[in-house]
């Protein structure tokens, strides 16, 4: 019996190390090409025969990589901004108050959730293009005032967890909805709505669609989704370049997460919860 | 009750942002959709033409085409990226030495933006030099050609949702760690074998969490976009200014998803009619899934 177990243990831990390794190659592979120079990166030569560190420098120099960043920082940091401007009240009106209608509008907001973009994408494109908006971010940044289904839903699945006992309380006490929101349940959703602002920024660094739609053909505008897309078509035979600028769009990200990490961690296990 | 109608307007007047929105970017634009359905309309000039965008659209092999991918990663994508998450998980639930290390290994590729790992993934695959045809040439196999085949275009894809599902692991991870000690106890004392433990008393426990990510996957499998295009270009070496040649779905089509062949109809060819076609057959086909979801919820919500 311990023999077996120790077989057992031995087979887990073996798979867990290849697993991890799988999941490491890719990104080993990527540092070792984004280092080579222009002539081995044509090559099947894996390892690097001199350390061209100056490839990040021509990044920088070959593409509008400082534009990109700066255009996708606005986009993601104002559309989250106005996400939860929009999305708390909601939210908070679905979880706390008692109506008639209140399940159909969940249901609602899980419909919108669950919904294509591209399904609604063409009148929407025509009110911006009537707005002379096109060819700006700003059609992806405006419809964030008017609440956002999967932060809605995120938000309403955590507040709907809070005792209603904490704010009967402070309505016996005379508080209004507003101070009710401020006093108990902000500071008490804090884990929540750190998590939802999270994913919103970083669906909006990710998104490629968006941008794709409405940000134009002048690279000035764009974001750096859109600009790594159409890297490689531009350097084409240079991978290492490539791979020096897919390792630049996502050292951000990666630097954020170590940072955030419990919030991140906490937040996607909410969005596991089944309701 | 009239404590209730008094809650009601309040609780109104707080969705009121939000119920604006839904008329402005849900209500509206469906029902405009169903309008130029039935009309000629590239941005200039707006004819009626009753069914013909529904007869040009049943006639269009591409739509046939992009239809079948857009089911193949339902059907093969999506429980290979569920059926693999969980069986991460249920590992990581067993190794007790570095556990953090692997659950953050794990979880790290899934924030890695999507154009940014697509676009490793045709470097990696790609069949001159990149670096999975190399190891796979030392071991003696000959490596397909990936992205660049048409019959390995769509597996490929399926590796790269592989290597970003830690998020659902991590989902799975925490579902499997709530499952309470004791059953599992009582189950060893009666004498259940490892596989019995699972099949009795882990999955029906965590079945609800399965449930809704298989679902949420299916949804978003019918999305699929961002990916597929970034490989049909990449792999195939075309940029898409506007006005620029490129079809896409390369290679032969394979990479075609619905989503994808919507958008270039109506915002590269301009057949915006058309294309509000396809967006009701897309809207068709989410909404038949939207609604299995809706009943899990309702089950759940019922329950808890």
């Amino acid at each position: 019996m311990t023999r077996r177990r120790g077989l057992v243990w031995i087979a887990q831990h073996a798979i867990a190390i290849a697993l991890a390794l799988m999941f490491l190659g890719p990104v080993v592979f990527i540092v070792l090409t984004a280092l080579m120079t222009d002539e081995q990166a044509l090559t099947s030569r894996l390892w690097p025969d001199q350390w061209n560190w100056h490839n990040f420098a021509e990044v920088f120099a070959r593409s509008e990589l400082l534009t990109w960043t700066a255009n996708t920082f606005m986009y993601a940091s104002l559309a989250t901004i106005f996400m939860l401007a929009s999305s708390i009240p909601a939210a908070y009106a679905l979880s706390r108050f008692r109506f008639r209608g209140g399940k159909a509008a969940f249901l609602v907001v899980i419909s919108a959730m669950m919904l294509p973009p591209q399904v609604v994408a063409v009148p929407i494109y025509l009110v911006w293009a009537r707005l002379g908006l096109t060819d700006t971010l700003w059609p992806l940044i405006l419809p964030m005032l008017f609440g956002d289904a999967f932060s809605i839903f995120l938000l309403r699945q955590f507040l709907i967890t809070i005792p209603r006992d904490y704010t009967d309380a402070a309505r016996v006490d005379g508080c209004s909805d507003v101070r009710i929101l401020f006093t108990v349940i902000l500071p008490m959703a804090r884990p929540a709505i750190a998590a939802v602002a999270l994913f919103s920024f970083f669906y909006c660094w990710n998104d490629y669609y968006g941008p794709l739609l409405y940000a134009g053909v002048d690279q000035e505008g764009w974001t750096l989704s859109l600009g790594l897309a159409t890297f490689k078509a531009f350097h084409s035979v240079q991978w290492n370049l490539t791979m020096a600028a897919t390792l630049l769009v996502t050292a951000p990200v990666i630097v954020l997460f170590l940072f955030a990490q419990k919030v991140f961690i906490e937040g996607v296990t909410l969005t596991g919860v089944k309701g | 009750m009239a404590f209730t109608r008094r809650e009601g307007a309040r609780a109104l007047l707080w969705l009121s942002p939000w119920l604006v929105g839904i008329a402005v970017f849900f209500v509206y634009p469906l029902a405009s959709t169903v309008y130029f359905s039935f009309h000629r309309y590239d941005l200039f000039t707006l004819e009626f033409i009753g069914l013909d965008n529904w007869r040009y659209a049943f006639s269009d092999p591409r739509l046939l085409q992009s239809g079948l991918n857009t089911l193949w990663l339902v059907v093969f994508m999506v429980p290979a990226q569920v059926l693999f998450a969980l069986g991460v998980a249920q590992l990581l639930t067993k190794i007790k030495s570095g556990s953090g290390v692997l659950r953050t290994l794990f979880y790290l590729p899934s924030l890695v933006p999507t154009v940014a790992g697509t676009v490793a993934f045709v470097y990696l695959l790609n069949p001159a030099t990149g670096p999975v045809n190399q190891v796979l040439a030392w071991i003696g196999i000959t490596g397909p050609d990936w992205f660049g085949s048409a019959a390995w275009a769509k597996p490929s894809l399926t590796l790269l949702a592989l290597w970003g599902a830690g998020n659902t692991v991590m989902i799975f991870l925490a579902a499997l760690l709530d499952v309470p000690r004791h059953l599992y106890e009582a189950a060893a004392i009666d004498g259940a074998g490892a596989w019995r433990q699972f099949r009795n008393i882990t999955l029906p426990v965590i079945s609800p969490v399965l449930m809704f990510s298989a679902v949420t996957g299916v949804i978003y499998a019918v999305q699929y976009f961002t990916q597929a295009m970034i490989a049909s270009r990449v792999a195939s070496g075309a940029t898409d200014s506007a006005g620029s040649t490129f079809t896409p779905g390369y290679p032969d089509g394979a990479l075609l998803t619905l989503p994808q062949h919507l958008f270039h109809t109506g915002f590269r060819d301009w057949s915006m009619g058309l294309a509000c076609v396809y967006a009701i057959m897309l809207f068709a086909v989410s909404m038949v899934f939207t609604l299995v979801l809706l009943r899990q919820f309702n089950r759940a919500e019922a329950t808890s």
